[in-house]
């Protein structure tokens, strides 16, 4: 698993990369967990799940900046 | 002062994202945001320049949010080192392979809610390593820097995150709709 992290984030050397990708086109069980993983990330990335409206954002900024004055 | 302003105009969408990623509470991440760009703001002569902006305010953000998550669960110790100790996750169990587009399967509202239900189901430890290295982008060296931990850890908790995550997202993504189906009818999605 560890291996197919270093994968995930490009980190792999290129000697175990080619190990790798030789294992993966042999191994149906670590290519699904590849590419979903990848796809999970990507989803995550790509999705604002927690995106700050711009009502809320402006007032949040008045109010850090009225604190901010009074220090 | 205007300096600071451009400062807040800059990273607040990102604290408030990496807050509501820790916390999971709307109130508490606005909370969390005054009090993180406050308390920055009042420390800015001891912010030394050997590190980004980003990553110390960061790293004051997710103690903020950790202290947050501490009193909602009244007084209760909150640490990222909460709940880690889990195997869940170390090893794939569920094999089968995702629809070629699984986004298609669902509208924005429905993918980001399970989206949410998703990630909340993670311990604190592994939401914040995974919204700071997968979400924000920090390199792994800046999350560990931010979080205090160390580089193996970190990787550790974020490969243990990612196959959690992708598990539970199995659920609802499965090759055919039979996943879809499947997690709507236990009520998966709102």
């Amino acid at each position: 698993m560890a291996q197919l992290d270093e994968m995930l984030d490009q980190d792999a050397a290129i000697p175990l990369r080619a190990d790798l990708e030789e294992h993966l086109r042999e191994c149906e069980h670590c290519e699904i967990t590849l590419n979903t993983t990848r796809k999970t990330i990507e989803i995550y990335r790509s999705h604002e799940i927690y995106a700050l409206p711009d009502d809320l954002r402006e007032r949040l900024h008045a109010a850090i900046m009225a604190k901010c004055r009074k220090c | 002062m205007a300096a600071f302003e451009k400062l807040v105009r800059q990273y607040d969408r990102q604290v408030f994202r990496i807050a509501q990623h820790i916390v999971q509470n709307r109130e508490d991440a606005e909370d969390v945001v005054q009090d993180a760009f406050l308390k920055a703001y009042e420390k800015l002569d001891q912010f030394q320049g050997n590190s980004k902006f980003y990553t110390w305010l960061v790293r004051i953000a997710v103690n903020e949010s950790l202290m947050r998550l501490r009193k909602r669960r009244t007084g209760r110790m909150v640490s990222i080192d909460e709940d880690v100790e889990t195997e869940e996750g170390s090893m794939p169990r569920d094999l089968a392979d995702w629809s070629p587009d699984p986004e298609a399967l669902y509208g924005q509202s429905e993918m980001a809610d399970i989206l949410r239900k998703t990630i909340q189901g993670l311990p604190p430890g592994f939401r914040v390593v995974f919204a700071l290295r997968d979400v924000e982008g920090l390199s792994t060296e800046e999350t560990a820097e931010t979080l205090g931990l160390s580089v193996p850890a970190v990787k550790s908790r974020l490969l243990r995150a990612r196959l959690q995550l992708r598990e539970r997202l199995s659920r609802y993504f499965k090759k055919g709709m039979g996943g879809a189906q499947e997690a709507l009818a236990q009520g998966g999605v709102k």
